[in-house]
């Protein structure tokens, strides 16, 4: 028996004091311990960013990490964008007003990258699209289409996800 | 995944000295060595999580270099002023690899140690003399797409996935590293990685009990740095070639175990050589295994285009 170990994480501003076994990816932890489902588990290698959290403000997938690497830190899943019960965040709007899904199963993902991907060109982060990098980066579609390639659809939805970003970065 | 002790690095010696353990892995950003250890490719016992060291800063270094801690994130470094201005090269390396979200945990010396993408070196179903030395090598008669033209052996046809390290050898780059005892060095990143030989298990001259503090980048030589990179999608995928210019040096990625430095390429320029006679000079000696047969074309042109834009020729 592998021995436990006890970390704190604050979800969505709520605080879990968990004992875990160390193996457990931060994934697991949202979805079976703390049944945080809206999270999903596609490929689990890194790949097709369904996955996709927040950690202290950052993007990461959530399968490629352990629980135990984020003690004290600030989760953020999409359970935890909506500024309250009965209202949803902007790109949750824009993805309905767009039709940005079919199956659904990648939109969790996308729209946590989506909303940390424009954070990270306000704060003037530079992708591959960039002609020069040291420019403030603009907005472009090939500059979202290359800021958002770590998210997957197999339904294909990328025009309509791209069209639901480009109406809240234009807001 | 294999069961495991979870515990903090208490100080940098602590790390290095956990590495002298065979069964221990040091955990950084975690996007291989986890992914690794869920196909049981990777079974260590105990992991020792480093991301508490002090490790993390980009300074400006005496002389006008840079210095990349261990742990800087790709997109630290990327997005940093200095390097964004004076090594467009590092952050075009970077930015050309993975995602947002694995850039944001992969860390400088991860990418440096990060493991092959050899399709065989991943199915556990197969040989793989690199896994499971003596075990012999699939890729070879295999499907072998992704795998290398240059310094391969009749163990081992698999190339090194990073990007950053072509980068880092055009620039002429150093790691720093450390023991358990304070002992630092500098290696080349050129002279990190082993080629595969007879013992393609052997990946890197770090010694157990040896890690990576720091990448040093010195001045950038007079020139344009480039980075090209060609791979099956325009965006989140391993290169199948690429090549890193700085003034005038060149290095190549995706052709061998480790980042391939055109010095017969900068000789044969050196001595007055025309492009077509440069890039002769270093991939006539390319062997390409049935399905990567093709990157030795598609090496020799993207060398020959890269050079031309690096001196000002029409491509």
């Amino acid at each position: 028996m592998t021995d436990l170990t006890d970390i704190t994480l604050v979800v969505n501003g709520a605080r879990h004091a968990l004992a875990l076994d160390p193996r457990t990816s931060l994934l697991e932890v949202l979805r079976d311990h703390l049944n945080l489902t809206g999270t999903k588990k596609g490929c689990d290698q890194g790949q097709c960013g369904a996955c996709t959290v927040m950690v202290d403000g950052l993007r990461i997938n959530s399968c490629l990490s352990l629980a135990a690497m984020h003690d004290g830190q600030a989760i953020t899943t999409i359970e935890g964008i909506a500024p309250s019960a009965d209202e949803l965040h902007p790109l949750q709007a824009a993805f309905i007003e767009r039709d940005a899904f079919q199956c659904g199963f990648c939109t969790a993902g996308q729209i946590i990258s989506g909303i940390a991907m424009l954070d990270e060109v306000k704060a003037g982060q530079p992708s591959q699209a960039a002609e020069d990098l040291a420019a403030a980066p603009a907005l472009t579609d090939a500059e979202i289409r290359e800021r958002m390639s770590g998210n997957l659809c197999r339904c294909s939805a990328y025009p309509h996800i791209l069209a639901a970003i480009r109406d809240v970065a234009g807001a | 995944m294999k069961p495991f002790s979870y515990e903090h690095a208490a100080n940098i010696a602590e790390a290095a000295k956990a590495t002298a353990d065979p069964a221990t892995r040091l955990l950084a950003g975690g996007t291989n060595l986890l992914d690794l250890m869920k196909l049981q490719i990777e079974t260590p016992t105990r992991i020792v999580d480093i991301n508490r060291l002090p490790l993390k800063a980009i300074e400006e270094a005496p002389g006008g270099g840079i210095r990349i801690g261990a742990l800087a994130t790709s997109t630290q470094i990327a997005s940093h002023p200095s390097v964004r201005a004076r090594y467009p090269l590092i952050a075009r390396s970077l930015l050309a690899g993975a995602s947002v979200q694995l850039r944001n945990k992969a860390t400088a010396a991860g990418n440096l140690m990060q493991r092959t993408r050899c399709a065989y070196f991943y199915d556990t179903t197969k040989p793989c003399n690199r896994r499971v030395p003596g075990s012999g090598c699939a890729a070879i008669g295999g499907l072998a797409r992704t795998d290398g033209i240059l310094g391969t052996s009749n163990a081992c046809i698999a190339v090194h996935p990073s990007d950053l390290a072509v980068a880092l050898t055009a620039l002429d780059a150093t790691v720093e590293t450390t023991n358990g005892e304070g002992k630092v060095r500098s290696i080349p990143v050129a002279d990190l990685h082993r080629l595969p030989g007879a013992s393609p298990h052997l990946e890197t001259d770090l010694p157990p009990g040896e890690i990576i503090t720091a990448i040093a980048v010195p001045p950038a030589p007079v020139g344009e740095q480039i980075f090209r990179k060609v791979r099956d999608r325009a965006s989140f995928a391993f290169a199948l070639v690429s090549v890193a210019a700085s003034g005038p040096r060149y290095a190549l990625g995706g052709v061998a175990m480790k980042p391939w430095r055109a010095t017969a390429s900068e000789a044969a320029l050196a001595a007055g050589g025309d492009v077509d006679e440069a890039v002769a000079a270093e991939l006539s000696q390319a062997r390409g295994e049935g399905h990567a047969a093709y990157k030795i074309g598609l090496a020799k042109r993207l060398l020959g285009s890269v050079i031309r834009q690096s001196r000002g020729e029409a491509q």
